[in-house]
């Protein structure tokens, strides 16, 4: 697992016009065709060669989360966000608990009296449970279920709003 | 239901393409198939919603995207729908959902994930979800990220769940 990143941070990465350009179009979707380099140059006026130096800049800045597939989390099995009340002197070791279960793959502090916020996929609803159960079981404390009823918005990224 | 090629295919694309001219001709051969077929498999798992996005993802917050808020609402149950798919349509949501509440603890049944570059940003977002919801909200709150504690993108396992959980099986 990688450390933990701490909020804040130092200054953002400043892209190129480039890369911002790069950004904008294709936080949605990649052409899906052989070059799919030599496509997005077109559609923004460069090169294939600059396109992937540009790109291979933002992912090694790790401004790119990455270039390629997001699954759809229900495709994968069940899923649930998870909420937790931790008392301050017990987040720590709590967070990592949490963070210890391989079905956990987001895990987040928030400003809130509910200060542990993560999300539980597995590949059947009952493992989902037992993961919430377990958690419970060896902190003591409640754990919030909170399975997905609807969606109303996906995450396909929004507009950037350089400046 | 995704067949044994297809999990294949997203088993091996799901740490992202190679920053190659024909990125899709190499994944093809490390999967040993043509690459017309790899192309046309990656469509219908977009098409079916196996695959959400097949794109460059910017991580926000490196970005200058500091002030990420979960806000939290409790809407009247007659008005959700209508009015999770208007908040949903605000440029700066990122994702809208409507979850169950658990009361009395929590009493929140629409989110609405938010991204400002700062507080002031955010809390004018805020400002705009209220003036959307209007009289059907009885209340909210906002839950803004401390710190990242995990976050690994969904995984799929090389061997489907199924199997994986009845153990050993010789083929």
């Amino acid at each position: 697992m990688a450390a933990p990143t701490a909020y804040p941070s130092p200054a953002p990465f400043a892209p190129t016009p480039l890369q911002r350009a790069l950004l904008d179009r294709f936080q949605r979707e990649l052409p899906l065709v052989p070059a799919p380099f030599a496509a997005m140059a077109e559609a923004v006026g460069a090169s294939e060669a600059e396109v992937i130096e540009a790109l291979a800049q933002l992912q090694a800045a790790g401004v790119l989360a990455r270039v390629g597939v997001t699954l759809a989390p229900n495709r994968a099995g069940a899923s649930t966000l998870a909420a937790m009340a931790v008392p301050a002197d017990r987040l720590e070791a709590v967070a990592a608990l949490v963070s210890s279960y391989p079905e956990v793959n987001h895990n987040y502090e928030r400003e809130h009296r509910f200060n542990l916020w993560f999300v539980v996929t597995a590949p059947s609803r009952a493992r989902v449970e037992a993961v919430l159960a377990a958690i419970e079981a060896r902190t003591g404390l409640a754990v919030l279920d909170l399975p997905l009823d609807r969606p109303f918005k996906l995450d396909l990224g929004f507009p950037l709003r350089w400046r | 239901m995704l067949d044994p090629l297809d999990r294949r295919i997203l088993v091996a694309s799901q740490d992202g393409l190679p920053l190659a001219v024909e990125p899709f001709a190499e994944l093809a051969r490390r999967l040993g198939i043509p690459q017309a077929e790899l192309l046309e498999r990656l469509r219908r798992l977009r098409e079916r919603g196996a695959i959400r996005r097949i794109a460059a993802v910017p991580n926000h917050y490196r970005l200058g995207f500091l002030a990420n808020a979960m806000t939290v609402w409790d809407v009247d149950d007659r008005e959700v729908s209508r009015l999770g798919r208007e908040v949903g349509a605000l440029p700066f949501v990122s994702h809208c959902y409507r979850r169950p509440r658990r009361l009395p603890h929590w009493p929140y049944d629409l989110f609405a994930m938010v991204h400002g570059r700062s507080r002031a940003e955010t809390e004018a977002f805020r400002a705009r979800i209220v003036e959307v919801l209007g009289p059907a909200c009885r209340g909210g709150d906002v839950l803004y990220s401390r710190r990242i504690l995990k976050k690994t993108g969904l995984r799929l396992a090389p061997e489907p769940p199924e199997r994986a959980e009845e153990g050993p099986c010789s083929a």
